[in-house]
């Protein structure tokens, strides 16, 4: 089977400090992989340059066989990697179902001409997007704030919505950065229950980035682990928990499986 | 007592006859000013080339007019009417797509007064370029609408006045749908708020503010075209003054706000239809106009209709 993401000996800097160095990873179609590592390790930074946020300047990264290691990210994007946020990025004044919408974007052709005489594929168009939002926010409980700013919204309410935004477009690939900051453990759980519902009914492939422990070993099938910009491990998640070297580098030496603190702001777009 | 009535009924037709001609000038500020408006709301940035964009749109009008006027097939004057704003709004568009391509696209990460100078430039440069080719002589504008005047209870209006007021009207609605309702228009609005994120939706942002160009300039045009229907002498600097108070109309509204760009052009237009009514002189319109910036700008610097502040990303 070919992967659908295959990033080769990828690396980045900014200015002279090293952000991650020769990053290599495959993800086959239907997986559920996590990046693992602490504060700092480069995990963001993968997720930039695989949606073109960073410009690439040594590596490659292939989608679905395709070098798109140059494509600018609305490419990227329409071509079926979507991508939500460890730091929340919504547009903040613009609705709810705005936002949603927004992310079909690329998804949709018409004119300029087409929209100024409200042609029937635009106005077909246009409909389905909104319907289609509407079923994204009916899954995400989130109808009833379809026409409420989002900045209005709580925090876990607008990760849903980036997710909704997300699923909207359509992906193959779905990139997570870190889904589950800043939730308790009940929200813990009920977001790794949608995470598995989601890959399941939109037939997904799933790259997430996570901090703490517990939610990938019970949710990932492979995990790859960075530390300071190196791969220093990766394989199944009983096999990453025993791992020396993660234990070293990556739960210290009074830490524990999911012991840890919340995770400052990383580098993002 | 009768003389005191009939002085309130003249003084009432007085008062409806120049609001009806604020209308007018309104509709033809508030069209230039959407231009300002949206290039800023997307761009935060004044695009200071836009009056002369706006008379490069007037001339253009007028050598269609010309144009399909001159040629040996009578053509019906709604034709001709129609043709040239096509022709304009076609050709203004991609005038305005260019200067953004080649002028202020490379300059986007350099600090903004930098576009701004460059603005500037553009604009001395397309006065310049026009006063080369055509001169300073004045050019007239021909008559494509017919000089009937009608008159219904006291008041008189022509068929260019309703033209124009429902044009302008037409327009607006229609760009405010645009922006309001449909994909592109929220691709636009996203941009102004979070621009490093919406090429992350799928949204080709550089296309997106393109269009937001050819559009601006493009019923800049069909503005230029009504004007020179209206006030049917061009000359190459016409576009310094109009241009002004179209952008003092977008920061009265509300700069970046698209339906605070249409209250702002038709204040101004009444500023100026008032102006000689209650001060001595014409010659005072400016001072009125600009007067009413430095006011506003005191008390509420972001417009009537304005937003705050855009989100810094």
């Amino acid at each position: 089977m070919q992967p659908i993401l295959e990033v080769t000996h990828l690396s980045h800097s900014f200015g002279g400090l090293k952000a991650l160095t020769d990053l290599s990873l495959e993800i086959f179609p239907g997986e559920l992989v996590g990046l693992i590592g602490p504060n700092g390790a480069g995990k963001t930074t993968v997720f930039n340059l695989i949606t073109g946020v960073f410009r690439i300047s040594q590596g490659r990264i292939f989608f679905r066989s395709e070098n798109i290691s140059d494509w600018r990210s609305h490419r990227i994007t329409a071509a079926g990697i979507a991508r939500t946020f460890q730091n929340i990025r919504l547009f903040k004044e613009l609705s709810v179902l705005d936002n949603v919408r927004l992310g079909a974007f690329g998804q949709h052709r018409y004119s300029l001409l087409d929209a100024l005489r409200r042609s029937r594929r635009f106005t077909a168009a246009e409909q389905q997007v909104t319907n289609q939002a509407f079923a994204l926010l009916e899954r995400f409980n989130l109808t009833h704030y379809a026409h409420t700013p989002a900045r209005h919204l709580a925090y876990g309410e607008q990760r849903r919505i980036e997710m909704a935004r997300a699923l909207i477009s359509r992906p193959q690939l779905l990139l997570l950065d870190e889904p589950a900051a800043g939730m308790n453990q009940s929200e813990i759980e009920d977001l790794i229950q949608r995470v598995r519902q989601i890959q399941q009914d939109f037939d997904l492939t799933i790259l997430l980035i996570e901090h703490q422990m517990r939610v990938v070993v019970n949710l990932c099938q492979r995990l790859t682990v960075l530390d300071f910009g190196q791969t220093i491990a990766s394989g199944t998640p009983q096999e990453i928990q025993r791992h020396p070297k993660v234990l070293e580098a990556y739960l210290g030496k009074d830490g524990g499986l999911g012991q840890e603190a919340p995770e400052p702001a990383e580098e993002t777009p | 007592m009768p003389a005191v009535h009939l002085w309130g009924k003249n003084m009432f037709q007085l008062l409806a006859q120049n609001v009806l001609n604020a209308l007018q000038l309104g509709s033809v500020y508030a069209l230039i000013a959407l231009g300002y408006t949206m290039v800023y709301g997307i761009l935060t940035m004044i695009n200071f080339a836009h009056g002369d964009i706006f008379m490069v749109g007037t001339y253009l009008s007028l050598a269609g007019a010309v144009f399909l006027l001159g040629l040996p097939l009578k053509l019906p004057l709604v034709v001709v009417f129609l043709g040239a704003m096509t022709f304009s709004m076609l050709l203004t568009a991609l005038l305005g797509v260019s200067i953004e391509r080649l002028a202020y696209r490379p300059l986007r990460s350099a600090p903004r007064v930098s576009a701004v100078i460059t603005a500037l430039g553009v604009g001395l440069f397309l006065e310049n370029i026009t006063l080369g080719i055509l001169g300073p002589q004045p050019l007239h504008f021909p008559d494509l609408i017919p000089l009937t005047r009608w008159e219904v209870a006291g008041l008189t209006f022509t068929p260019l006045q309703v033209l124009i007021i429902v044009m302008a009207a037409g327009l607006m609605i229609l760009l405010d749908l645009l922006v309001r309702r449909t994909l592109l228009g929220m691709a636009m609005r996203a941009i102004a708020y979070n621009r490093p994120i919406v090429p992350l939706m799928g949204v080709p942002v550089d296309h997106v503010i393109s269009l937001t160009f050819a559009i601006g300039s493009a019923i800049a045009a069909a503005g230029g075209l009504l004007y020179g229907l209206a006030y049917p002498v061009l000359d190459p600097l016409m576009g310094v003054r109009i241009g002004w108070w179209a952008f003092i109309a977008a920061v009265v509204g509300g700069i970046g706000n698209i339906r605070g760009a249409m209250l702002g052009g038709f204040i101004l237009g009444a500023v100026e239809v008032f102006t000689p009514l209650v001060l001595p002189s014409s010659t005072y319109r400016d001072f009125v106009a600009f007067s009413l910036l430095l006011v506003l700008l005191i008390f509420k610097p972001t417009g009537i209709l304005g937003r705050p502040v855009f989100e810094r990303v």
